[in-house]
């Protein structure tokens, strides 16, 4: 035993003692050509698969867009949209038909497209009281929910710029006269429904101020149900974004034709912003976006043609590994 | 204490004919207690000087640069001069106010740290320095406390008008006014080494008044008043009066004896306390060290600048952005409530918005400039200098002391090196000196190994064979010549042990001997422990001699007042014989005479005249019978000389008794008289007798060299080094040195610039410039492309030569010639020219040096290295770096300034690019937000992302990166030219690494925001947020940037490994760690990593991605520079790497042989110049 823990201690010491003189045992990975080729040729190796892989995916999701913040403004109204969206006494219902070009599988998801849209501003990221979202009327200090943190010296619950601007469109879909069933529920993320929003938090005195923002809530819902405020509340980083209004738990066939019902209370028209309803699949990767799989690609074929090119250098202009007449006092130029 | 007595009663006043001697003197004393001369000083009444005016400094002395009070404020200052601090102290403060895009803690918390760990090593340093003056100021000295009683005091507690007893071998604690030593003519040795490098003793002498005061009891009732100068820097001016017994007597420089010079050959002496503390000369002389700053830390000044730059534009494109956005957007974005907004968001005014968000763009943008950066380079160099203390490789053993990184700041520095200014004596040489051969009526005597000529046969034989050996032939003349008798290092049976009896020339023999054991002015001292003598000379040559003369049986063993005493081992009847040599007259040294005679009368009563002196001064002595000897000697003598040795001749005359009392009255007649043309009397009464001598032989005196200096030489040329000597030395010993240590060669041209006799100063300049153009002339028409020039000029020149008018010209010379010796310097002198070559050239110099006559030139220097290991420790006080040896300056250099360097540049450069990929990825994603300052990070990414997640792969680059390793290093010392080429810290280089952070930032950025742009990236349809999209842009960046580390760095130990892949892993862990605390603390990171971002496939997709992506550009650069271009260092990794260096010894040897910078000194070059020369004559013959 003795034994063992001298052993123990002197390779400890002639460790340190390495350390000390610099003389680690080091591995010192030298590019050489046979490397660098092989690390190029791998690379390509490993992105062009992984980019067809996710290309495919990405094909595989259908998705049906569709723009209607202008055309579900009356024809008369479409000089002033302004005063359309802000008059309550003019009725906001529309409705779009929506074609489906190809098979859709359940789930589908239901988003809001929003364009232009500065969710990420600073005063409005700011503008929210993760405290008061969970424990309600009990947390005071809300000062960080400026400017909507009063309403006639009452709390505001959820307060904040946020919540205030809550978007309020609302869709419903019907196929060949029959509703499709929206399930409105488990679209917010879960650590969110389950711990930042109070289960026994109820809205209060929301949205009755003299300036009424965007949607209403129901006080009799506590906030962690109220799942439309929580996912609006994950604000994007991008001020074109989507956000997750439903799911369609019904396949759709091809050359199904959906009528949208919606209510089109949301003011983007103040600063020339775009709605939209999308309807997407989803694959394993999740929503369509080609990019990510023509990125990989790119990359890959780079890293294949720098290989090709690196060969060819090679066997043209060979340098034999560790020629030494490349040394400095070898070279003519220096030497002189 | 009986020992002083018995040799109390020697006058050594008697042995000194030329100096010592005091005239009338006049000079000066008329302002005595004029302005500048106030100061007065009561002898033996220090309670008389504790008031004003005569209330005079301490005498402890303080080289720290704060007090416990100037601590804080002055660190600070010194912190918050650095731009970059200050540009942090106002994000610091600004960050309470609501314009902070960050939380205040976020800012504050960094900057505290860094500017906490900074001051806490300044104070740590001053803390040593404060040590070291405890160190000096509580050295004991023995002070008189009244009633002739002397107790021991701390040197700090010694008052001016105290009076001092020293002791033999222990320094003065102050300025002192000598008043009597042991010897009845109050006569004592001052060793000045550590004031002007002189090794030669300088004698003073007490004033004939004081100088009954030998005794301790003396002192009861002594009083006296000393008028004297003010504190001033001179060493060798001093104007004063003493009043002393109602007289008033002139004092001059001769009865100073100054603080830091040592007391030698001398029992003790009694002297009164005149100038303390701070106002003692040596004190006055020494400058506060001046806080230097190495190259490239400069340089990252200027990088901050651009940095800064970079930061104001686009915090400016920014605030202009916003105050657009808030003029023309803002009043249309009601979610916003722009009705309600305070100031910063008042579309009414857009202006004061825009300036005010400008305070925000600057702090949310602050990580362009790398707060961290600082302390980690701080804390990398700690860690170098701990490397460099450590090293086995320059730790001496005779003497246990390691090399020793003083300042961290200038590892980088060494690495940089052009110049090397160097002291000689104590550095080069040991002071001490060996006996090393002589040459006897026309024998030469000692064994006689040229080094030089046996390598260039060596060398010439191998090339024929067609096969280079370079270790055989740098097998430099290093044989362990260990002699255990010091100063006597003598191989030759054919005289050692009496058998010279047997040689054929023994009649000389004996006289030459004689000679060596009767001609000189030292005294014995019996060593009790051996029986043997000791000899206390006044120059280490004398010392030499008598040990020489000792060792050949000669042994000087008595001197009193009127003979000197040998005893002779060997002799024809084998008894040992005492022999009596009564001493006539003593002609002594100096240094215009070069000559030294003394008249004996031996015991048959014959008068003879022995004379040692320089070859040239006695040759012109001789007579024309005694010239027998002179080509064979002559021969011997240049053989001597360019082995670098010191030598003497030797000769003899014989008198008749009427001859030489003849010769005596007129003597005697010069030396009794009294005034101005004493001295020209004197000299023509001994150049009288000084001639028709006759020639009997020259001994040749090694001054020998530290261990291991030619080859250090040799390697730091090989490396592209250039090399100055300057010395306190005179001219002959200078050159003797240039040539031991290769500096100088024969056939190398040498400009010799001595002083110049002459009272019109600009007759001396001109004279000058014409002999420095002369000079240039000569090098600038040279064709010959090995020829190579020497520069040796005298210090009294040099002062000239160093007036603004000359230098240029001065400088141009010393940088073309390929060494530049510098003799008879003062340390005033060292430093200017240390300044000269700095500042003319541009370019890092380096001056080493071990005495306190080195520290200005050590402080002007752009790094100061001290040796260690003497007495003395003002030069490694001042010094950045100490080694005990020059040698280790090799490996300083060499292996650990190339790797510094390296280290610290490539450290840096990664640091820039890394904040920048960093930090303009902020910035394109503020664009994308209105301008409004949100940052898409969370808080705490960005507090760890320097600090934390980031900082430790950089540090173990900075401390662990070997390009090559040691061994290399010091085989291809040309490799090292790589740092004063600078070739790793240039714009160029600087602006790639930018351009490659901007690249990758932009990389980052881009791809990230397009791959998760609106769609759904994860299982349940969730499309990301600004967490998400944070967190994985995050993640790739923590990636991106350690990955290119892993490319920088060529040497992986595990600790690399571990810091790099566990950095990667510090950030998962993290953002798991965080992810799991309370949604309070981790707002909108909650389980994000967990639920959201572990699960989905794009995350990691995007993840490699984007790192490798980043990285591509890079890799690709460095793998085409490889291959196609390489540099010096990818060449040797790839012998190394592929075992060429094992499988073909032969190539790599011939590469070791190649790798030199093309020199022109140092023991190979010297070689070669033989080789060429001895080629020369062979094809001549042919």
């Amino acid at each position: 035993m003795a034994d063992m823990n001298r052993e123990r201690h002197r390779t400890r010491e002639t460790a340190f003692y390495l350390f000390t003189q610099q003389s680690l045992p080091a591995c010192k990975p030298v590019l050489t050509p046979g490397w660098v080729i092989t690390i190029f040729l791998f690379m390509g190796l490993i992105f062009i698969p992984v980019g067809l892989i996710t290309l495919r995916a990405s094909h595989s999701v259908v998705e049906i867009v569709d723009r209607y913040d202008t055309e579900c403004v009356p024809e008369a109204f479409r000089i002033d949209k302004i005063s359309y969206i802000q008059d309550d006494s003019i009725p906001k219902n529309c409705s779009r038909f929506m074609k489906v070009h190809k098979y859709m599988k359940a789930p589908i998801y239901i988003y809001y497209q929003l364009d232009n849209y500065y969710q990420n501003h600073r005063r409005y990221v700011k503008s929210r009281s993760d405290k008061q979202l969970l424990h309600g009327q009990k947390y005071h200090d809300t000062s960080s929910c400026q400017p909507v943190e009063l309403n006639s010296g009452q709390p505001i619950v959820p307060c904040g710029l946020i919540a205030w601007s809550l978007f309020n469109d609302s869709f419903t879909f019907i196929r060949e006269r029959a509703e499709l069933k929206v399930n409105r529920k488990n679209i917010a993320w879960k650590s969110d429904r389950d711990h930042k929003f109070g289960k026994n938090v109820h809205p209060f005195n929301f949205q009755n101020g003299t300036l009424i923002g965007g949607g209403k809530l129901n006080p009799k819902i506590p906030l962690s149900d109220q799942e439309d405020l929580i996912v609006w509340m994950r604000t994007s980083a991008l001020p074109s974004f989507r956000k997750l209004y439903g799911r369609i738990e019904e396949d759709l066939d091809a050359d199904d034709v959906i009528v949208v019902n919606l209510m089109n209370n949301y003011n983007t028209y103040s600063f020339g912003g775009k709605k939209k309803l999308v309807l997407s699949t989803s694959s394993w990767l999740g929503g369509k976006n080609d990019f990510l799989g023509h990125a990989c690609v790119i990359i890959g074929s780079s890293s294949l043609i720098l290989a090709i090119v690196f060969t060819l250098l090679h066997l043209k202009y060979r340098r034999p590994h560790g020629d030494t007449s490349y040394l400095p006092w070898n070279r003519k130029s220096l030497s002189g | 204490m009986a020992k002083g007595r018995i040799r109390a009663k020697l006058r050594k006043s008697h042995l000194y004919t030329f100096c010592l001697y005091q005239g009338p003197n006049g000079k000066g004393q008329q302002t005595v207690g004029g302005p500048g001369f106030s100061r007065i000083v009561h002898c033996n009444g220090p309670q008389l000087q504790s008031e004003r005016p005569f209330k005079y400094r301490s005498n402890d002395i303080s080289t720290t640069k704060y007090s416990f009070i100037t601590f804080l404020p002055k660190a600070l200052y010194e912190q918050f001069n650095r731009v970059a601090n200050l540009y942090f102290l106002g994000c610091a403060i600004a960050s309470v106010t609501p314009l902070s895009p960050f939380s205040a803690l976020s800012m504050i918390a960094p900057l505290a740290f860094v500017v906490g760990l900074s001051m806490a090593k300044e104070a740590l340093e001053d803390w040593k320095r404060f040590m070291q003056d405890m160190e000096v100021n509580s050295r004991k000295v023995k002070v008189h406390t009244g009633e002739g009683a002397f107790g021991k005091k701390a040197w700090e507690k010694v008052q001016v008008g105290d009076v001092v007893r020293v002791e033999k071998d222990q320094f003065f604690p102050a300025d002192l006014l000598l008043l009597s030593s042991n010897y009845e003519d109050g006569i004592c040795y001052v060793e000045t080494m550590n004031l002007d490098g002189e090794t030669n003793l300088k004698a003073k002498r007490a004033l004939e008044v004081t100088l009954d005061l030998d005794e301790d009891e003396d002192f009861k009732n002594f009083k006296g008043i000393i008028k004297c100068e003010d504190p001033n820097p001179s060493l060798y001016t001093f104007v004063g009066n003493l009043e002393y017994n109602d007289q008033v007597y002139a004092l001059d420089p001769s009865q100073i004896l100054l603080r830091d010079s040592k007391l030698r050959n001398t029992a003790y002496i009694y002297g009164v306390a005149i100038f303390t503390g701070p106002d003692s000369k040596v004190m006055m002389n020494s400058t506060n060290s001046p806080s230097k700053r190495s190259r490239i830390e400069k340089k990252m000044d200027y990088i901050i600048y651009v940095l800064f730059s970079v930061l104001l534009v686009i915090s400016l494109i920014s605030s202009f952005g916003f105050a657009v956005e808030i003029k023309y957007s803002m009043p249309e974005w009601w979610f916003l409530q722009p009705q309600e907004a305070d100031d910063f968001y008042n579309p009414e005014e857009p202006v004061t918005s825009g300036i005010s968000h400008m305070v925000t763009a600057l702090m949310l943008y602050g990580y362009l400039l790398p707060i961290s950066l600082y302390v980690s380079i701080e804390v990398v160099k700690v860690l170098q200098a701990t490397f460099i203390n450590q090293d086995i490789h320059m730790y001496d053993e005779e003497t246990g002391i390691p090399a020793q990184a003083r300042t961290s700041n200038l590892n980088e520095e060494l690495g940089q090196v052009d110049t090397i200014l160097s002291d000689k004596t104590g550095t080069l040489t040991c002071n001490q000196m060996d006996f090393l051969k002589c040459s006897i009526a026309g024998t030469a005597y000692g064994s006689s190994t040229n080094a030089v000529e046996l390598a260039a046969a060596k060398q010439m034989a191998n090339d024929l064979e067609g096969k280079v050996e370079l270790d055989a032939v740098v097998s430099y003349s290093e044989k362990d010549r260990q002699s255990p008798i010091k100063g006597f290092n003598f191989e030759d049976s054919r005289l050692m042990n009496g058998n010279w009896l047997k040689e054929a020339k023994v009649e000389d023999i004996i006289l030459f001997f004689r000679i060596l054991a009767v001609c000189h002015t030292a005294i014995p001292e019996l060593n009790e422990d051996t029986g043997s003598y000791t000899y206390e000379a006044e120059s280490p040559d004398e010392g030499a001699f008598l040990v020489a003369a000792r060792e050949f049986g000669f042994e000087f063993f008595q001197r009193t007042q009127s003979s000197v005493f040998v005893r002779e081992k060997y002799t024809a009847s084998g008894k040992p014989i005492d022999r009596e040599y009564k001493i006539l007259n003593v002609l002594e040294f100096t240094s215009k005479r070069k000559r030294m005679t003394v008249i004996i009368k031996d015991e048959d009563g014959q008068i003879l005249l022995m004379c040692k002196g320089a070859d040239s001064i006695i040759f012109d002595r001789l007579s024309k019978d005694g010239r027998f000897y002179q080509p064979d000697t002559t021969k011997h003598l240049n053989e001597y000389g360019e082995a670098g040795l010191r030598t003497l001749a030797l000769a003899y005359k014989k008198l008749e008794e009427s001859e030489y009392s003849a010769w005596n009255t007129e003597f005697q007649k010069a030396k009794t008289s009294i005034g101005a043309d004493r001295d020209i009397m004197l000299e023509n009464a001994a150049e009288m007798m000084e001639k028709d001598l006759i020639l009997i032989g020259a001994t040749a005196v090694e001054d020998k060299l530290q261990k291991g200096v030619p080859k250090c030489i040799d390697k730091l040329a090989q490396a592209g080094l250039k090399l100055w000597v300057l010395t306190g030395d005179k001219m002959e010993t200078a050159i003797n040195i240039g040539f031991s240590c290769s500096l100088l060669r024969q056939g190398m041209k040498q400009i010799c610039i001595p002083a110049i006799d002459s009272d019109v100063k600009e007759e001396v300049k001109g004279a000058i410039l014409k002999q420095i153009n002369n000079g240039s002339e000569m090098i600038k028409a040279e064709k010959d492309p090995h020829a190579a020039f020497a520069l040796i000029i005298d210090g009294k020149t040099l002062s000239y030569a160093l007036e603004d008018d000359i230098k240029q010209h001065f400088l141009d010379l010393g940088v073309r010639c390929a060494s530049v010796i510098c003799c008879r310097v003062s340390p005033k002198q060292k430093a200017l020219v240390t300044r000269l070559v700095k500042l003319g050239t541009g370019k890092t110099t380096l001056a080493i040096g071990d005495g306190a006559n080195d520290v200005g030139m050590i402080q002007e220097a752009d790094i100061g290295v001290g040796i260690s290991g003497v007495e003395g420790m003002q030069a490694v006080m001042a010094s950045d770096f100490s080694v005990a040896q020059f040698r280790f300056l090799e490996r300083l250099l060499v292996v650990h300034g190339h790797w510094c360097y390296k280290r610290i540049a490539q450290m840096i450069c990664y640091f820039f690019y890394k904040n920048i990929a960093f930090g303009l990825t902020l910035f394109y994603f503020e664009a994308f937000t209105g301008f409004s300052g949100q940052s898409i990070y969370n808080d705490w990414y960005m507090l760890l992302f320097n600090v934390v997640l980031t900082a430790l792969p950089v540090i173990s680059l900075g401390v662990l990166e070997q390009d090559v390793s040691s061994e290399v290093c010091l085989e291809f010392p040309a490799i090292y030219q790589q740092g004063p080429r600078n070739l790793f810290f240039d714009w160029y280089r600087i602006l790639g690494w930018m351009a490659n952070g901007l690249l990758a930032s932009l990389i980052i950025f881009i791809l990230n925001i397009v791959i998760f742009y609106n769609q759904a990236f994860r299982a349940g349809g969730q499309t990301a947020d600004m967490a998400a999209l944070g967190a994985t842009m995050f993640t790739c960046i923590i990636w991106s940037v350690n990955i290119q580390i892993a490319l920088t760095m060529s040497h992986f130990t595990w600790i690399q490994h571990t810091t790099i892949w566990g950095s990667i892993a510090a950030w998962y862990l993290f953002l798991f760690v965080y992810g799991a605390l309370p949604p309070s603390i981790s707002a909108d990171a909650y389980k994000l990593l967990v639920e959201a971002l572990a699960p989905a496939p794009m995350y990691w997709t995007a993840t490699l991605l984007v790192a490798i992506t980043c990285n591509l550009p890079y890799m690709t650069h460095i793998a085409y520079q490889r291959c196609f271009e390489p540099m010096d260092h990818h060449i040797i990794q790839e012998i190394k790497y592929y075992r060429k260096d094992v499988e073909d010894q032969h190539m790599w040897t011939k590469e070791r042989s190649k790798a030199r910078q093309k020199t022109k000194i140092g023991f190979t070059a010297r070689v070669e110049a033989k080789i060429r020369q001895i080629r020369a004559m062979m094809n001549k013959k042919h």
